[in-house]
């Protein structure tokens, strides 16, 4: 979802996007999100008090999808990316699936509900930078053990993309699959600013500048060219010097955007 | 009271002024979830190119004072995608088409204008001319130079059908932008577009390196208002008989009788639809309201009411 900061008549134009965490029908209705403050947008959204009113757009983008099995999922949240893995935890505790989480973040003040994460899943590590809760490092250092104890069969993942990219790393090592939720700065969120494009290969096996907000932030992870995260790597297409094959072009035209 | 809201571009006629700005509502699906597209005056497509566009890398973006930096490098689908897949779907729901061309020269812009020429249902052609102009050994676009700006203008205008006006999309950051819309005028534009983002740069004070990934980016947004409005009121004053449509940080509908005083005619929102996704329904009924407050009946009637002492509704 996105969020207006600053208020009508605020200097801050671009929305905020943010994972939803929850949603409850308490209090005829709330949906919960999860931010730290990181700027003046973020500091206005803190000042907020109950009764306030919010302009938030949404739900935006594609969700991480379900199996159709009752498999054993592990979750792997780093910070604040922590968040929508609890409502995709019930979800899957629902199919039946276990649920094994993995949370890591700077240090234990920043560790996000770690009593909740307990109860609802099978088990659950921490990791923090500093030590200062759970094991010292990060979160693959004891992800390969968990999904070894856990005998996982799939991995869910939200968080900076140097730990997508560790996490997609240590799942392809196990042959599992991983779908990861990538946090990337956004203007709109509803997929007309293309500000928040990476490099994602498409089942057609050909690289495309994808938006994170339509197009996910939701990805396989194995399909998402980490290396080339910032980059426009020469053989996606469009880049300069790209010359399409006329089935490339055929696939884009008979592609659908929305 | 409702003000009649009928507006002209040349031979395009618009059911309203309230149009999206090129590059900020892709060709209008997006925006489709949150209102009905026909409702507005007309799509402004993103700037399309004859071959697909990857553009530039991230990040694309930064958030300035009333505005943002943007540099996107015009990534899209390239002109044929755009004319098989995304003109055929925004026309079948009743939306009229204003298709932005960007080209590396004259001799692509004037193969976009033909094949745009090809489709049916196409309302104008607006022509980017902030592009790189690859023949400037100093990397300057086609709009800072009035005679390269008006040779693409002359191609396109040549290669499209008569009865599509074509409008010149014109620089802010130029050394004389009446001189610019009259060399694009000459080279028988049927229309003008003002403006364009400006040029600028934002650094990150942590790194201290450009906050986009390019260097410099376009300035859009309420802070660049005032000099569109600016850039407006003056070219309609040399050039009143051209139609114009205003666009540079429309937020609400008073700002669109802002543009239209100053001698717009029609009136783009651009990175506002970014902040709100609903905002070109929403300043069309704000715009209708201020109207009625004011006791204006037709909305043409405040073209260029800026220009006029005395007449001040």
């Amino acid at each position: 979802m996105s969020v207006a900061v600053g208020g009508d008549h605020s200097s801050t134009l671009l929305r905020r996007p943010f994972a939803v965490h929850d949603v409850k029908p308490d209090y005829g209705g709330t949906v919960e999100f999860l931010f730290a403050v990181r700027g003046s947008g973020t500091a206005w959204l803190a000042e907020r008090r109950s009764r306030d009113l919010l302009d938030v757009v949404g739900p935006l983008g594609r969700p991480f999808p379900l199996p159709r099995d009752p498999v054993n999922c592990v979750l792997v949240g780093g910070g604040s990316g922590s968040a929508p893995l609890f409502p995709l935890a019930q979800s899957l505790r629902r199919r039946g699936c276990r649920v094994d989480f993995v949370l890591g973040a700077t240090s234990a003040d920043r560790v996000f509900s770690a009593i909740t994460a307990r109860r609802i899943a099978e088990t659950a590590a921490f990791t923090t930078d500093d030590g200062s809760f759970g094991t010292r490092g990060r979160v693959c250092d004891v992800l390969g053990r968990v999904i070894e104890e856990a005998r996982s069969d799939a991995v869910y993942a939200c968080g900076p993309m140097p730990m997508l990219r560790a996490v997609t790393a240590v799942a392809g090592s196990h042959g599992l699959p991983v779908q990861v939720a990538v946090e990337e700065a956004m203007a709109c969120g509803v997929g007309i600013c293309m500000s928040c494009v990476i490099p994602v290969v498409g089942e057609d096996g050909i690289t495309r500048m994808v938006r994170s907000c339509v197009d996910g932030p939701v990805f396989r992870g194995e399909h998402v060219r980490f290396d080339d995260v910032g980059t426009i790597p020469f053989d996606a297409l469009g880049a300069p010097g790209w010359k399409g094959s006329s089935a490339a072009r055929a696939a884009e035209s008979a592609r659908d955007i929305a | 009271m409702n003000a009649d809201l009928r507006t002209r571009l040349g031979s395009l006629r618009l059911p309203n002024p309230v149009v999206t700005a090129a590059g900020c509502a892709g060709s209008g699906r997006e925006l489709a979830q949150f209102f009905d597209i026909a409702e507005i005056g007309a799509v402004t497509t993103k700037s399309l190119m004859l071959e697909p566009r990857a553009g530039r890398p991230a990040p694309r973006m930064a958030e300035t004072p009333s505005g943002m930096l943007s540099a996107t490098g015009m990534q899209g689908p390239g002109i044929d995608v755009f004319l098989q897949r995304d003109l055929p779907w925004l026309l079948s729901r009743g939306g009229r088409a204003i298709v932005s061309l960007a080209g590396s020269g004259a001799g692509e812009f004037g193969e976009l204008a033909r094949r745009v020429s090809e489709a049916e249902g196409v309302g104008a052609i607006e022509v980017n001319l902030s592009c790189p102009n690859p023949a400037d050994p100093s990397g300057r676009h086609f709009a800072d130079d009035a005679a390269q700006a008006a040779a693409v203008v002359q191609t396109v205008r040549s290669h499209a059908r008569s009865d599509v006006p074509v409008l010149a999309k014109l620089a802010a950051d130029v050394p004389d932008v009446v001189e610019l819309a009259g060399a694009c005028v000459a080279a028988r534009a049927d229309g003008l577009t003002m403006v364009n983002t400006l040029r600028g740069m934002s650094v990150d004070t942590r790194t201290l390196r450009p906050a986009v990934a390019g260097g410099m980016g376009g300035l859009s947004g309420p802070a660049i208002r005032p000099l569109a409005v600016g850039c407006v009121y003056r070219v309609h004053e040399v050039f009143p008989e051209v139609p114009i449509i205003g666009t540079g940080g429309v937020r609400t509908g008073t700002d669109v009788l802002e543009f239209m005083a100053a001698g717009a005619s029609a009136v783009a929102v651009g990175t506002v639809n970014f902040a709100d996704p609903s905002a070109c329904v929403r300043v069309l009924r704000e715009f209708t309201e201020a109207l009625d407050a004011r006791g204006v009946s037709r909305a043409s009637d405040v073209v260029g009411a800026a220009h006029r002492p005395g007449t001040g509704v």
